[in-house]
């Protein structure tokens, strides 16, 4: 009879590799930009390209956070939330026309404010619709995911008929407030104005957002919610509450993009929350259903790869992406920052 | 024998076969029942529609898969077609060869497509099915050189299968002998047998295990089945059909083009119709496509009629635009999710 060995227990640290394996993603948008730079090749448009890759990346982010984290949240996923896209954008569009007085003086104020009361407008009015969309269209389906996906489907036809109702079968086009016209230029390249002021907006959610998650207590809930739901309704907290509070933040941040989209645009169609869905659905599947930093990083290298090939080869821009998820599929199939979840 | 046929898969109610029969026989002699261009340009429809709806319910109903391509594997189908009888000339091999060249490509697509999203998870399916359905069609559209980008493709078929050809002087109860007869029957009898071939798979062991992994894919993996790969296949077999579909399409327009058969307003035509027929039944889309076709074809008429005469009515005459007929398919389309899952085969079965 051999001897048991010693119990020798000690403590090892994770070697560096493995510490920084789960934010290798991070360096993914670089080598995009510099791939980008090489193929290229044309520094001043490389530049542009790579502000306006940034900038659609950023808008992209702001309609997909919403998304993940209600999916993250309460295992639900809307098709529907394209609706919320393209209402918020009809709603900024109809207060920007009525403030046209505003929009059209020379003034950066005055247009800041314009957009803002617009952006507050379609907001607000997503927010609402997101609260009803949730009630009616989501409650009746949880669990079931199959029926999700129909039902929120269906809830996007009815949305996108309605807004024909409303405003009519024709695409509205629409001009940017006079500031917001026009380029800056840096470098030998031209980087439109709206572009930058996107990239900035983006950018302040991102941290906002992220400042909410990670250091506030609802932060917190919700951030345990997505871990292990079941744990934090033990410990006393109504997730069904912060579930609602998300979906209804979601759809205000879609109604939010669908103005800043419809802005970078200039058009507004009642499909265009449908077709940027599908842009926006790529990002979360290679985020990581459930991760905001995935679906900042993922957002900003489909916008970014979305702009380089429109410019190389225009034909294959979306193809490109399709490519790009499936590689990162294949690298993780999970997505690029998995969420834990302890099930 | 009959119940043979069908698989063992009986309708189960009395009311249901009696409308299965009206259907069969409706489509069967439609050129002699209904006379008319229009009238027999709508049983075609109805015949590839419930090949394709048929088709989607393998993966939605039986499988609990969805899927938002499917109109890219019709499309596909009916591209093969289109592309081989420009590039062979007209002739049954150029239908054979793209009809059976579609029916692959679509399998390996699905297959890929599968092997990407299945193996990690259902929903990612939807997703990536959706965002792959676009980027194709947004390809189409955009290589002119080959697909005629958004004007789509003109293309001759066989002679034999033209109006302009006439197997037999005269005519029998008024139907003149030609062409566009044999076409029809070509159609209706391919459908047929498509649709019996899904009855089959459908009722097969292979069947049972797709409705076992819809019911409960982790205990149906413990069992031992390989979900992953029942899955797969299920979704090659129903792309495969698709495409068969979108070539009898073909062969039947002598034209294709992205709005006819890539669209995405097809994928939720073929929704509602395999919700409304009902989820998880082979007739389900034999009842489902008829009624949307028909509806489609004569309900619009009917809108218009009603939003004149409420024209009066502020509002209520935009709400019953025929160009809104969507809006009433998006409300009856949640309502059925919602009420009757079981869709009209449900109702007549009694399960619901």
């Amino acid at each position: 009879m051999s001897i048991a060995p010693e119990h020798v227990p000690k403590m090892e640290t994770a070697s560096l590799g493995e510490r920084l394996a789960p934010h290798a993603p991070l360096l993914l948008v670089p080598v995009l930009m510099i791939l980008g730079f090489l193929s290229i090749t044309n520094t001043s448009s490389w530049l542009t390209l790579t502000v306006s890759g940034l900038a659609m990346g950023m808008m992209i982010f702001i309609m997909a956070s919403g998304l993940t984290l209600v999916f993250g949240l309460m295992d639900v996923i809307n098709f529907g939330h394209g609706a919320f896209v393209s209402v918020g954008a009809f709603i900024g569009v109809t207060i920007l026309f009525a403030l046209g007085g505003m929009t059209e003086q020379p003034s950066i104020l005055l247009n800041l404010l314009a957009v803002l009361v617009a952006v507050t407008g379609a907001m607000a009015g997503t927010a609402i619709m997101g609260w009803a969309f949730e009630r009616v269209i989501v409650k009746p389906v949880y669990g079931a995911h199959l029926k999700q996906i129909l039902v929120t489907m269906g809830g996007l036809i009815i949305v996108e008929q309605l807004i024909h109702v409303v405003w009519g079968p024709d695409e509205i086009f629409l001009t940017r407030p006079e500031t917001l016209k026009g380029a800056v230029t840096f470098a030998g390249a031209a980087i439109e104005k709206y572009r930058l002021l996107a990239v900035a907006i983006g950018l302040v959610l991102f941290l906002v957002m992220r400042w909410t998650l990670k250091s506030t207590k609802i932060g917190l809930i919700v951030r345990a919610g997505v871990e292990n739901g079941e744990m934090v309704e033990a410990l006393g907290y109504r997730l069904r509450l912060v579930f609602i509070a998300v979906f209804v933040a979601g759809s205000a941040l879609a109604g939010l993009g669908g103005v800043m989209w419809g802005l970078y645009q200039e058009v507004v169609t009642a499909h265009m929350g449908q077709q940027i869905m599908i842009l926006v659905f790529i990002v979360v599947i290679i985020g990581g259903l459930g991760s905001v930093e995935g679906c900042f990083i993922g957002a900003l290298l489909v916008g970014l790869m979305q702009n380089y090939t429109a410019f190389l080869e225009p034909k294959l821009a979306l193809v490109s992406n399709i490519g790009l998820m499936v590689a990162i599929l294949m690298w993780r199939p999970q997505g690029m920052m998995p969420v834990v979840k302890a099930k | 024998m009959l119940v043979n046929l069908l698989s063992g898969d009986r309708p189960r109610s009395r009311m249901l076969t009696l409308v299965l029969v009206a259907i069969l026989v409706g489509l069967a002699f439609a050129p002699f029942l209904f006379p008319g261009t229009r009238s027999l340009e709508t049983a075609a429809r109805i015949c590839i529609f419930i090949v394709l709806v048929a088709s989607y319910d393998l993966m939605l109903g039986y499988s609990g898969i969805v899927s938002f391509a499917h109109t890219m594997f019709f499309g596909i189908g009916a591209y093969g077609v289109a592309l081989a009888s420009t590039h062979m000339g007209r002739g049954f091999d150029a239908l054979l060869t793209g009809t059976v060249a579609g029916a692959l490509v679509a399998a390996l697509l699905a297959l890929i497509i599968g092997l990407f999203s299945l193996r990690v998870r259902a929903i990612f399916f939807a997703m990536i099915t959706l965002a792959v359905a676009s980027a194709v069609a947004v390809l189409v559209s955009q290589l002119s050189g080959l697909t005629g980008g958004e004007d789509g493709l003109n293309y001759r078929i066989p002679r034999a299968l033209t109006p302009a050809f006439k197997f037999a002087d005269g005519s029998f109860l008024g139907v003149r002998m030609n062409g566009k007869l044999l076409n029809y029957y070509l159609i209706f009898i391919a459908s047929f047998v498509l649709f019996l071939l899904l009855l089959r798979i459908v009722n097969s062991p292979f069947g049972r295990v797709l409705q076992a992994i819809r019911e409960n894919d982790f205990r149906a993996e413990s069992i031992g089945y390989r979900v992953v790969l029942y899955r797969t296949v299920a979704t090659c077999i129903s792309a495969a059909v698709a495409a068969i579909a979108g070539s009898l399409f073909a062969i039947w327009l002598r034209y294709v083009g992205p709005d006819t058969t890539l669209s995405f307003e097809i994928m939720i035509d073929i929704l509602l119709m395999v919700v409304i027929g009902g989820m998880g039944t082979m007739y389900g889309a034999v009842i489902g496509a008829t009624l949307f076709v028909i509806a489609q074809n004569y309900l619009q008429n009917l809108m218009g009629v009603a939003a004149e005469t409420v024209s009066a009515v502020p509002l209520l005459p935009d709400l019953l635009n025929p160009d809104r007929w969507l809006l009433w398919l998006g409300v009856l389309f949640v309502l059925s999710v919602y009420f009757f899952p079981s869709g009209v085969v449900g109702r007549l079965r009694g399960t619901s």
